[in-house]
């Protein structure tokens, strides 16, 4: 149908004189997944909102492919949505709910009947057609509310928060079917909102990182997370230690403690944000030429790694570290040293430090 | 629990009903308890006048639950487009029939609908409009209440898969409101059958309701008979309504 991806023009949502989305861009190319990430009340939502067409931007235009849908009410879109309470019609069994879609735009019925036999199919609710949603498990509405919402064949579907009310183990499957959906249907584009960061990594073709109503970072996940544009991106995608360091000409000063890394070009003597990833930081001396000596703050066993919380000599600041299981566990008080290789430092302004603040 | 429920509802519901059941069997009634039993006075309120009336009773309040019904469903559902303050007033205007002695809304009808072209004195019809004037206002209200609660995220599926908002309101909006509407249509139902007030002041010969048969007889004296009557009235409303409540049950879905 209407394929051809999402395109956001300056849209700008507010409610009551609050912004809560601020001149957003951002495009979704046909058949790729994009993540909107972000706390919540960051906006995430309302922008999903405004491509489906409950609420109305302030400014701006929304796009599905060339279509202006600004002023389109939503159920001339023919977009696939998918809610967080899923929004099952309780009155209809599950066979009719995921007829509902083709009914209400007078498919004829024998094709009907093929297509949601196929939309159930693909989900695995074969066997459940004539059950009512309250007969089912909640994974199995979750099914149920995505067969439905790609029964129409949408040409971008629409998830807001669509793992949420499921338990991890759940997640992590539906996470691997949603996947699998996706490469049957790889011309649908698709529009995830979540604050699950390992729903984003795992399934996003990109990241749209969003804060504060506005658009943080938008990249792929491995760019976002080895080389994040700021503070906030940094530990929203992945867990960070943040760090606040002065410029030296070939690398960075943490207190007394000199460190060589790539300065991308930050000119010496400025302020900046020293970004390390805990599992990139090892304990030991290490053959680099970057060591960080403290005392233990904390130590927790995580099965397989241990996540090492050191003091480190400059005031108030932990350096967090998750290294492989350790045999001989140092102790709460011990003294020691962390390493850290130059490449895997990353160097970011000081000042955009909204998401250390709010830690 | 039990025994606070049994000691408030045995004096306070049970018994006056009670009276009415025992006196209906009685021959007379002088002592603690009446005299009797004998089942004649039944024989007479379900015959002729008696049985004509109970016919005219049901007929009026049918008639008036269901218009009532479409009538407080359809402003319910325009007052939840329109803004909050609308909304109140929209509400309120429909609690007014309450409001006042439904004696005033019976002289009120009969005012409004005695000269031409709006001429319905001495019909059936003006009892009718009486009647649904006053039960419109519980339709209204248990409605406009049920719509609040219905979650949004329901019209918003079903608006987000194509549907108009005719669609959404006959598909999904109106068969999640039904156990709502079949428990509105319930009291209409069992308030138009009590009505008499309002009646007394409207009602034609050729269609007089079981309430003003009961008052009747009651004035003139005849209380046994007028029990009899009654305890069909009872039993003809409680029929309706478990028959509705049946309903209700298969439309409730959660």
């Amino acid at each position: 149908m209407s394929g051809g991806g999402i395109r956001f023009d300056h849209v700008s949502v507010a409610y009551d004189g609050n912004t809560v989305l601020d001149a957003l861009d951002l495009t979704v190319e046909p058949g790729e997944v994009m993540a909107l990430l972000g706390p919540s009340g960051s906006g995430k939502t309302t922008a999903l909102r405004a491509v489906a067409g409950f609420v109305r931007p302030a400014s701006g235009r929304v796009f599905l492919g060339e279509r202006d849908v600004t002023g389109l009410p939503p159920h001339r879109r023919g977009i696939g949505m998918v809610v967080q309470q899923y929004a099952l019609f309780p009155h209809l069994r599950v066979e009719e709910n995921v007829a509902f879609g083709l009914r209400a735009r007078r498919v004829p019925r024998a094709e009907t009947r093929d297509r949601v036999a196929e939309a159930l199919d693909m989900t695995g609710m074969g066997a459940y057609a004539r059950r009512h949603p309250r007969e089912l498990s909640g994974g199995q509405q979750q099914r149920v509310a995505i067969a439905r919402a790609l029964a129409i064949r949408p040409g971008v579907l629409l998830l807001d928060e669509p793992l949420s009310a499921l338990d991890a183990q759940l997640r992590s499957g539906m996470l691997a079917e949603l996947a699998r959906l996706h490469r049957e249907l790889p011309d649908v584009s698709i529009l995830y909102v979540t604050h699950d960061q390992v729903e984003a990594l795992t399934l996003a073709d990109r990241i749209a990182v969003m804060d504060q109503a506005r658009l943080q970072a938008c990249g792929t996940p491995q760019q976002l997370y080895r080389a994040p544009d700021n503070a906030f991106t940094a530990s929203f995608v992945g867990n960070a230690n943040l760090l606040p360091v002065t410029v030296r000409t070939d690398g960075a000063l943490l207190g007394e403690t000199e460190l060589k890394l790539d300065t991308q070009g930050a000119a010496p003597g400025a302020t900046a944000t020293l970004c390390l990833r805990p599992h990139l930081v090892g304990l030991g001396d290490g053959p680099g030429p970057n060591r960080l000596t403290g005392t233990v703050g904390e130590i927790q066993w995580r099965g397989a790694t241990h996540r090492l919380y050191v003091d480190v000599d400059v005031a108030g600041h932990r350096v967090m570290a998750d290294v492989r299981e350790l045999r001989d566990p140092p102790a709460h008080g011990d003294e020691v040293t962390l390493h850290f290789a130059p490449d895997d430092a990353v160097l970011l302004p000081a000042g955009v430090g909204a998401g250390e603040e709010r830690r | 629990m039990w025994a606070l429920f049994l000691l408030l509802f045995l004096p306070l519901f049970a018994l006056p009903l009670l009276v009415v059941l025992g006196a209906s069997f009685a021959t007379h009634w002088s002592g603690v308890l009446p005299s009797g039993p004998t089942t004649a006075h039944y024989a007479s309120a379900t015959r002729g006048e008696a049985l004509q009336a109970l016919t005219t009773s049901l007929v009026t309040a049918v008639t008036a639950s269901l218009i009532a019904l479409a009538a407080g469903t359809w402003a319910a559902l325009a007052a939840a487009e329109l803004r909050k303050r609308h909304r109140k007033a929209l509400d309120a205007l429909f609690v007014l029939p309450l409001a006042v002695p439904s004696v005033v809304v019976g002289l009120a009808t009969l005012v409004a609908f005695s000269q031409p072209p709006m001429l319905l004195n001495g019909t059936r019809w003006i009892v009718i409009i009486a009647h649904t004037v006053l039960v419109t206002a519980f339709a209204h209200q248990s409605v406009s209440a049920a719509l609040t609660r219905l979650d949004p995220a329901y019209e918003q599926a079903a608006a987000s898969l194509g549907a108009s908002p005719a669609y959404v309101l006959w598909r999904v909006r109106l068969p999640l409101l039904l156990p709502s509407l079949t428990a509105a249509a319930g009291l209409c139902f069992a308030l138009s059958m009590g009505e008499l007030s309002a009646t007394m002041m409207l009602y034609p010969p050729d269609w007089t309701p079981l309430p003003v048969l009961i008052y009747a007889a009651t004035d003139r004296g005849a209380l046994f008979t007028g029990s009899a009557v009654a305890a069909v009235l009872m039993a003809a409303t409680l029929l309706v309504l478990l028959g509705v409540s049946r309903i209700r049950t298969r439309a409730s879905y959660r």
